[in-house]
């Protein structure tokens, strides 16, 4: 804190007895020491990037970027595509968003919007307590719920209904694309809620008095003018919820089906990058394997570092505009 | 009325009681969680779970004293591991940082915390694992620590920086120097908060288990030391929830709920810490 070193006083003359002064007060060792700790962080963060780098040289240097499109996968014979995994990730967490976006939203404007002050606080709360349940107890529940739910109901309603959409065809496992897109739609509620209900409520006091002065419906002052002003928050809080959808690992391990090829069926069992990585890591040996997996998560960690830098940068911009609490 | 007006007026009341309606939505499926697991985990949790090794594939009954116990030694290194560094370095970002380098120390925070959790595992195999050719309970701990930094990190600045300046100045103008300011005036004013940030991250970090897949694996029996194959609660939730066999999948079920109850724990205490401590008369 720039304010705080100019009370104290710092003679600039004679450099070194001003140094030693200050080692015998202990200041500069306290800001070595913290500041070693902070280097470490860069360090760690560093060495995460690199050796995920050259882990995955010798499976850059075989493939190339043929990598990313190729739907052969077969350790036997050292081919490695990432395709059907890259699909897989994509797929489910897009789907997720599909049904969590609208749910989470209209519940971050009910949070915002219509319910007071502490019932708000209270029920964020909860829904962020979803966000501390463990990954790998949504995946128990999810199997031995929503698996035979999709299984007995859900895939063959949704066949009944939409059977001509290559969407929906093919038999219903109760594991596959659509079921880890339930599970991941759960998951992310929270992040897209309390991040939403925070842009809402960053929306000036005056706009929706406004809009509600010129006659408009509650409803109408919500949707055409507070959500649209805070929409760059709100994309924020879906970026960020896909980036903790692509990289979910556990449940989705759980009820994907690990099926080592792409389907256009949503019905049908397929796998994620994460998925893989979770269930084939342990197994790989000789020089490919190995490193096409670390490939793979090479190609998550860029995809989800890319979504998290966009959330951000969204979620700063809408933030820093104005508070006011209705 | 016009017709326009009673379609507004029906169109408001449609729109926001379905937007009760979301919000019941998820927190009523907080809710179905917490008792479906409370039912089927209730009725599967026995002494002999706290107190047993597991019994082999497929046998019935045994426990997972030693997942409990491998699970608390490998939070326990993360703690060791994690905790200092992101206390300091929130400490170093809020007290001590130049602009530049702050910034560059708080995006790789950020980063870090973004990294998907099974890539932190692969991370861990890579330095650890594959040079000592042992997974290890040490290997688990550290790849737990690596997600432990950055919440701990962020959390331990955000505290600091809300402290107000009249209390530094009150200390610097007692003739107090700055470390000695930081470590008996700021630090202590932040105390509550920097406790509740460790909490959450301590929570949060016990209940994964894909960085632990590759680290730490599992095991049936005791491990007998931190370089050994260490079981975890998470990990055992895993292996027995996928595996074909009933009473496995019942002490998933106790495991889930011994699990779950331990982190809705620590959520709660956080929150109950941080709200009776947020006095502004001490800060």
């Amino acid at each position: 804190m720039a304010t705080i070193a100019a009370v104290q006083p710092q003679p600039k003359k004679s450099g070194i007895s001003n140094l030693i002064r200050r080692v015998r007060n202990g200041d500069e060792v306290a800001w070595a020491i913290t500041l070693l700790f902070a280097t470490s962080v860069l360090v760690i963060t560093a060495m995460l990037i690199g050796e995920l780098w050259i882990g995955s040289a010798a499976s850059r240097e075989k493939f190339g970027f043929g990598f990313l499109t190729s739907r052969l996968w077969n350790p036997v014979t050292d081919e490695f595509g990432a395709y059907p995994f890259l699909y897989g990730t994509v797929v489910t967490s897009g789907v997720a968003l599909l049904i969590s976006v609208p749910i989470g939203v209209g519940a971050a404007i009910f949070l915002a919007e219509l319910a007071s002050g502490k019932w708000s606080d209270g029920l964020t709360f909860l829904v962020e307590l979803l966000a501390s349940v463990p990954s790998v107890i949504y995946g128990l529940l999810a199997i031995f719920t929503v698996v035979p739910m999709m299984r007995e109901y859900i895939g063959p309603g949704l066949k009944a209904v939409f059977g001509f959409l290559p969407l929906f065809q093919g038999p219903v496992y109760g594991v596959g694309y659509l079921t880890a897109s339930i599970v991941l739609a759960i998951m992310i509620f929270p992040y897209i809620i309390s991040v939403s209900r925070e842009a809402l409520l960053a929306v000036p006091r005056e706009q929706r008095e406004a809009a509600l002065a010129l006659g408009a419906t509650k409803w109408e002052s919500t949707w055409q003018i507070v959500v649209p002003f805070a929409r760059l928050g709100i994309i924020g809080s879906i970026f960020l919820a896909f980036a903790r959808a692509l990289g979910e690992t556990m449940a989705v391990t759980m009820v994907i089906g690990n099926d080592m090829s792409a389907h256009t069926s949503l019905l049908a069992p397929g796998n994620t990058i994460a998925a893989v990585l979770a269930s084939e890591f342990n197994e790989a040996t000789g020089k490919y394997y190995p490193s096409a997996l670390i490939e793979l998560g090479l190609v998550l960690f860029l995809l989800t570092l890319i979504l998290n830098g966009l959330a951000r940068l969204l979620i700063l911009v809408t933030t820093n505009k104005g508070s006011a609490r209705v | 009325m016009t017709a326009r007006n009673i379609y507004r007026k029906s169109l408001n009341n449609l729109m926001l009681t379905l937007t009760g309606v979301c919000a019941l939505v998820t927190v009523l499926v907080l809710f179905i969680i917490l008792a479906y697991l409370v039912y089927n985990g209730a009725t599967s949790v026995d002494p002999a779970f706290f107190t047993q090794l597991p019994k082999g594939t497929g046998e019935v009954g045994g426990g997972m004293a030693n997942a409990i116990l491998g699970s608390a030694e490998i939070v326990a290194i993360a703690s060791a591991i994690g905790i200092p560094i992101g206390f300091f370095t929130g400490v170093y970002l809020s007290e001590w940082g130049g602009a530049a380098f702050s910034f560059v120390v708080r995006y790789m925070c950020d980063l870090l915390n973004g990294v998907p959790s099974i890539v932190i595992g692969i991370f861990a195999w890579i330095i650890i694992v594959r040079p000592m050719h042992q997974f290890s309970a040490l290997a688990g701990g550290f790849a737990l620590s690596l997600m432990l930094i950055p919440i701990t990190a962020k959390s331990t600045e955000q505290f600091l920086v809300d402290i107000p300046r009249a209390l530094r100045e009150g200390s610097l103008a007692l003739g107090a120097t700055k470390w000695r300011t930081v470590a008996s005036v700021v630090v202590p004013a932040a105390r509550k908060g920097i406790m509740t940030g460790v909490i959450l991250g301590v929570a949060r970090v016990s209940g994964e288990s894909a960085p632990l897949l590759f680290t730490s694996l599992n095991n049936q029996y005791w491990s007998t030391g931190l370089t050994e194959p260490t079981a975890s609660l998470p990990v055992m939730i895993y292996s027995h929830a996928i595996s074909p066999y009933d009473d496995w999948h019942r002490q998933a079920w106790a495991a889930g709920l011994v699990l779950l109850v331990l982190v809705l724990i620590a959520n709660i205490a956080a929150r109950l810490i941080l709200t009776r401590g947020s006095s502004p008369a001490r800060g």
